[in-house]
């Protein structure tokens, strides 16, 4: 086994392109690090990303946040600005594990490890994220949702990577919020998760919707009806009612120790409600 | 294989070895180094024994890679006294009886102290919330959140 810390991405490409055998990116490598350990995945290089120039750089980018693949969780929540302006992501890469984990995990390397409850997937699925990645065959944008394909899959294609994760400008007034439901109150994995982005005009009607749904189904769900219920009204309480109802219609859960699918189902749309009044009170002007 | 020379400081102190790729830091220190405060309590990130400082920053060394510590600045619990006098936190888990067989004690005081440096005035639910990630089998933490509790008042007031 090799362990290579290139300083460009074009170096990183190329040695992920052209080393023989498995090439794995390391970012905090809290979940690598553990698969490593239970004899899998194998690896023949371990690509350390930490050192590229850039990547562990928060910037500003046309009104939005451009996010280095490799900026831990604690950096972020310590980003006062970024925290006002998109505190639903910032709160479910937070829940990640535990302070010392906080030090290492990457909002890249849990949308990368792929699995269906990775806490932060929804936020930026709600958050309608752009992820940038680069290979062999230069950069392309991704929409964060076409990211994961599977429980431990993802569409990169041999040699790429993800550099950096966008979030978009802060449209007037909007908020976003995530919940997850775990048994006890810290260090666990979600049972479900869920999240919800939203804009009002001026006068305090819904103009557009996210809502993401966590740890239900194989891969993160962008529930589309449960959007359109709010979309047009001021998140009364029929449209709270049938946002509730698009959640758990859209929620298709395994059973399994946390959970059974009818209770995950249920909080599907418990939690739907909630993060929806969070993200409407963050918005501001609406409540 | 040839194995990674990597040149590092640790607990202030240059220090070099020669390790491999898939090695972890918490193995690197173990083994190689023969820092053995550092505990092994899972190799899974779970149970914090293993809880070191990196570049100002408290992580698992179960979960860094030796190779990555190159150039960095890593903190042990054997960093934590000046000379002979305990540091107010291990005074502090004596007095309390904060401890019982001592595995998890090194983790709890390395990830003390850096609760400490950060917010020298924690309430218990953030000293609780922040030691959420190290685990103690024998003494139901009570003892341990008064002891981190009591140290950060005595050293509010030396200050
Ligand atoms: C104790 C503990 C508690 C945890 N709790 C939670 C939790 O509550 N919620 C949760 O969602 N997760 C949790 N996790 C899982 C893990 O911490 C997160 O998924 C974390 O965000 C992974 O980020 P990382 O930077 O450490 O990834 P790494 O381990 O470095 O990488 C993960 C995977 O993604 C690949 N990868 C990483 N970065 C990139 C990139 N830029 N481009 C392409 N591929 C990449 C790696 O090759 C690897 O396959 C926990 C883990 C531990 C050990
Ligand atoms: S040994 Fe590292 S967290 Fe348990
Ligand atoms: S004193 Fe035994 S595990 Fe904490």
């Amino acid at each position: 086994m090799h362990y290579v810390s290139p300083t460009t991405t074009d170096e990183a490409v190329r040695i992920l392109s052209s080393a023989p055998g498995a090439c794995r990116i390391v970012a905090g490598g809290t979940d690598l690090l553990v698969q490593m350990r239970s004899g899998m995945p194998e690896a023949d290089t371990l690509l350390d990303i930490k050192r590229i120039g850039g990547l562990r750089e928060i910037a500003r980018d046309d009104g939005g946040w451009r996010i280095g693949a490799a900026v831990s969780g604690a950096e972020l929540g310590e980003h006062a600005e970024l925290v006002g302006e998109w505190p639903g992501v910032v709160e479910a890469v937070n829940l990640i594990g535990s302070t010392q984990i906080q030090g290492r995990a990457t909002m890249a390397g849990n949308l990368c490890n792929a699995s269906p409850a990775a806490d932060s997937v929804p936020a930026l699925v709600a958050a309608n994220a752009v992820v940038r990645v680069v290979g062999p065959e230069g950069v392309r944008d991704v929409p964060v949702l076409d990211i994961p394909a599977g429980p431990g899959k993802t569409t990169l294609k041999r040699g790429e990577f993800v550099s950096s994760i966008y979030l978009p400008a802060k449209t007037g007034q909007s908020g976003d919020a995530y919940l997850r439901f775990i048994p006890r109150t810290e260090m666990d994995i979600a049972v479900v998760g869920c999240a919800v982005w939203l804009a009002f005009d001026a006068a305090g009607t819904c103009t557009e919707a996210r809502v993401a749904l966590g740890a239900v189904g194989p891969k993160v769900i962008l529930a589309e009806e449960a959007a359109r219920a709010l979309v047009g009204t001021r998140i009364d309480e029929p449209a709270l009612d049938a946002l509730v109802a698009a959640c758990s219609a859209a929620a298709r859960p395994i059973a399994d120790k946390r959970g059974t699918v009818a209770f995950r189902t249920h909080v599907a749309g418990v939690l739907a409600r909630r993060a929806a009044l969070i993200a409407k009170n963050r918005a501001g002007g609406a409540a | 294989m040839s194995r990674i020379h990597v040149t590092t400081t640790i607990n202030g102190e240059a220090a070099e070895f020669l390790c491999d790729a898939g090695e972890t830091l918490l193995d690197v220190l173990r083994d190689r180094l023969g820092l053995t405060g550092s505990k092994e309590g899972c190799g899974t990130g779970d149970c914090g024994a293993c809880s070191v400082v990196l570049d100002g920053r408290l992580v698992c060394a179960c979960l860094v890679l030796g190779a990555e510590a190159e150039g960095r600045t890593v903190g042990t619990i054997e960093g934590m006294t000046t000379g002979e006098a305990l540091h107010p936190l291990q005074r502090k888990f004596l007095e309390h009886a904060a401890l019982q067989c001592g595995i998890c004690t090194p983790g709890f005081l390395v990830a003390a102290k850096a609760l400490l440096e950060r917010t020298p005035d924690p309430t218990e639910e953030e000293a609780r919330y922040w030691l959420a990630g190290n685990l103690c089998r024998c003494t139901g933490y009570d003892k341990i959140i008064r002891a981190v509790l009591d140290a950060a008042a005595e050293m509010r007031e030396a200050h």
